[in-house]
């Protein structure tokens, strides 16, 4: 499964549309994923990002708030959303690729990773 | 007073805030949360236990925060600050939003948290028309559940940048469907170019997409930019795009791969920022099939897919349209028609409408003008209703075709198809023959495009091998 989480510094950003740094991650099942790779958006904007995802051939998007035409079009895309999510990008990797992510959880790291 | 805003007591506080009717966070000088108050869990969905001591951007998930540096200025300078931006809320709903954040001070003057009070700016923004929720589909109609699939799919395209392919028969509203989506993406304040591939020849089309420079070839007097170029930045419709010529499918592809290609002539490359939607009635897949379209280019053009469906698998569509123009031609006209009679409307409702919308539109609007009395009347509409009724009706229902699969869907059966064809040949030639030969007028009185007509009169052998030899 291929993964991309919005990112911001250790976290994942708070809004999907303000996100400037994505990770995309590819989980090979058994075989481990990957190193994930990092790519830096020139600038804000969730229709580029969405583009990207696309064209990436994504298949789950973790992140954190995201507006609903955005979450629409992933379903329909046949995407995976997990959204709300508050917390350290790795642990939400680590999880999502446990099949543990939920959205709306706000994970153990949000509270380490805090200013 | 005590110099730890997190040292107060939480119910005075908690209890304070929720005695006032807007959304409100308090933040320590961490910008983590002290406290927030059911008018801000209502709206963020996040309960007080569960964010307390969180970084306040996660929790507002705001546009204004730049990553803590707004509330960093507060506490910085003492001076409290409003700003207009947005937060996106618990039902994934962005809401315009007004933040007053102001400091809260010890007895000594310091300033040992922030208040955050949130206006919702919903009603004004709207009612000021800054949100821009206008029906861009307003000129396409329909109500029946497979229009309604449309109608939530044209935002959702409207927001990527990817190419999109637009299928379905002639006449169901594919060029309307095509401006929609621009209307309501970021580029709506660029250009809309269109351009009909099947329209042209092959050399004119490659000049007209592409451009030219100055003594490209005989006559070019002048550099000319091409479409590819008038549309930077905006959206380049390619409508009829099964037509298109073989060798510009391959310059075609290139393009929409490297965004950028030398004009006719030209030795200098061109960049270009366009996003491209494509439209046909054709099945593109079985053109790929035989060759005749390159599956490279349908892959990259297929990357969203619209089916638009036909009249006849609109359900309760046709009566609704035949409603919409009858008004829409009677108040342009100025004619006091109502309705129609009884046996006009079962004749029209019996009809399959192969032109689609289009044919529909053109034959309330034959009848508004033909009318003399205060309901269309079964004689006030177009004769060759009554030749093709007979034949058509019985046309079977074609289940929908799945969005993702084959997108033009194929004529029902073969003897079916088989008898259409020669109706089809027939009614071309009736009607040229009461136009005689006027094929602008036949193409009207069919409720077709001309583009449509010269292609069927070429697919019927219609055209004489002169002008065939033309194209």
């Amino acid at each position: 499964m291929k993964i991309l989480l919005t990112v911001q510094d250790n976290s994942i950003a708070p809004r999907f549309d303000q996100a400037t740094e994505v990770i995309i991650a590819e989980d090979d099942g058994p075989q481990r994923l990957a190193e994930p790779r990092t790519i830096i958006l020139p600038h804000r904007s969730a229709e580029e990002l969405s583009d990207l995802i696309v064209k990436e051939g994504i298949e789950c998007v973790v992140c954190g708030g995201i507006e609903d035409s955005f979450h629409k079009f992933f379903t329909w895309k046949k995407i995976i959303v997990i959204d709300g999510i508050i917390g350290s990008h790795a642990e939400a990797l680590q999880r999502v690729l446990a099949g543990e992510l939920r959205p709306g959880m706000i994970l153990p790291s949000a509270r380490e990773e805090t200013k | 007073m005590n110099d730890d805003i997190s040292a107060l007591p939480e119910i005075t506080i908690t209890t304070l805030l929720n005695g006032i009717p807007h959304a409100i966070a308090v933040i320590d000088r961490d910008l983590k949360i002290v406290v927030i108050n059911e008018f801000l869990e209502a709206l963020t969905g996040l309960a007080l236990t569960d964010v307390k001591g969180l970084y306040v951007d996660f929790v507002l998930r705001s546009n204004i925060a730049g990553r803590g540096r707004t509330f960093r200025e507060v506490l910085d300078t003492g001076e409290a600050v409003v700003l207009e931006g947005d937060i996106v809320g618990r039902d994934r709903r962005k809401i315009p939003m007004q933040f007053t954040i102001s400091p809260l001070r010890n007895s000594r003057e310091e300033t040992i948290a922030l208040m955050i009070v949130l206006d919702d700016l919903s009603a004004t923004v709207a009612a000021s028309g800054l949100v821009q929720d206008v029906d861009e589909t307003d000129s396409i109609i329909g109500q029946s559940p497979k229009m309604r699939e449309v109608f939530d799919l044209i935002p959702l395209m409207a927001h990527t940048e990817a190419s999109v392919l637009i299928t379905g028969e002639t006449g169901t509203g594919k060029d309307k469907v095509a401006e929609a989506i621009h209307k309501r993406s970021s580029r709506a304040n660029k250009p809309f170019i269109k351009i009909n591939c099947g329209a042209l020849p092959e050399s004119l089309l490659e000049s007209e997409l592409f451009g030219y420079v100055k003594g490209a070839f005989t006559g070019a007097n002048k550099d000319k930019p091409g479409m590819f170029r008038l549309a930077q930045g905006g959206t380049l419709f390619l409508t009829e795009i099964g037509d298109m010529p073989l060798p510009l499918q391959v310059k075609l592809l290139s393009v929409l791969d490297d965004r950028e290609f030398f004009p006719l002539g030209g030795e200098k490359k061109v960049k270009v920022d366009v996003r491209i939607i494509a439209a046909t009635h054709r099945p593109l897949k079985k053109r790929v099939a035989a060759g005749e379209f390159r599956e490279d280019l349908y892959y990259r053009l297929n990357v969203l897919h619209l089916h638009l469906p036909p009249l006849r698998e609109r359900e309760t569509d046709t009566r609704f349209l035949l409603n919409h123009f009858l008004r829409t031609f009677a108040e342009r006209t100025g004619n006091d028609i109502k309705t129609f009679s009884d046996e006009a409307l079962k004749l029209l409702m019996s009809y399959a409408f192969p032109g689609n919308i289009r044919e529909l539109r053109n034959i309330v609007e034959y009848g508004v003008n033909i009318c003399q009395g205060r309901q269309i009347e079964v004689e006030n509409l177009p004769k060759y209703l009554l030749s093709r009724l007979a034949p058509i009706s019985p046309v079977p229902r074609e289940p929908a075709s799945p969005p993702e699969a084959e997108s033009v869907p194929s004529p029902p059966r073969m003897e079916a198809d088989r008898d259409w064809q020669a109706i089809e040949k027939d009614l071309i030639i009736n009607t040229l023959t009461q136009t005689r030969g006027n094929r602008s007028k036949a193409a009207e009185i069919l409720g077709w495009g001309r583009t449509t007509l010269w292609r069927k009169l070429k697919t019927h052998g219609l055209v004489t091998s002169t002008e065939s030899s033309n194209t």
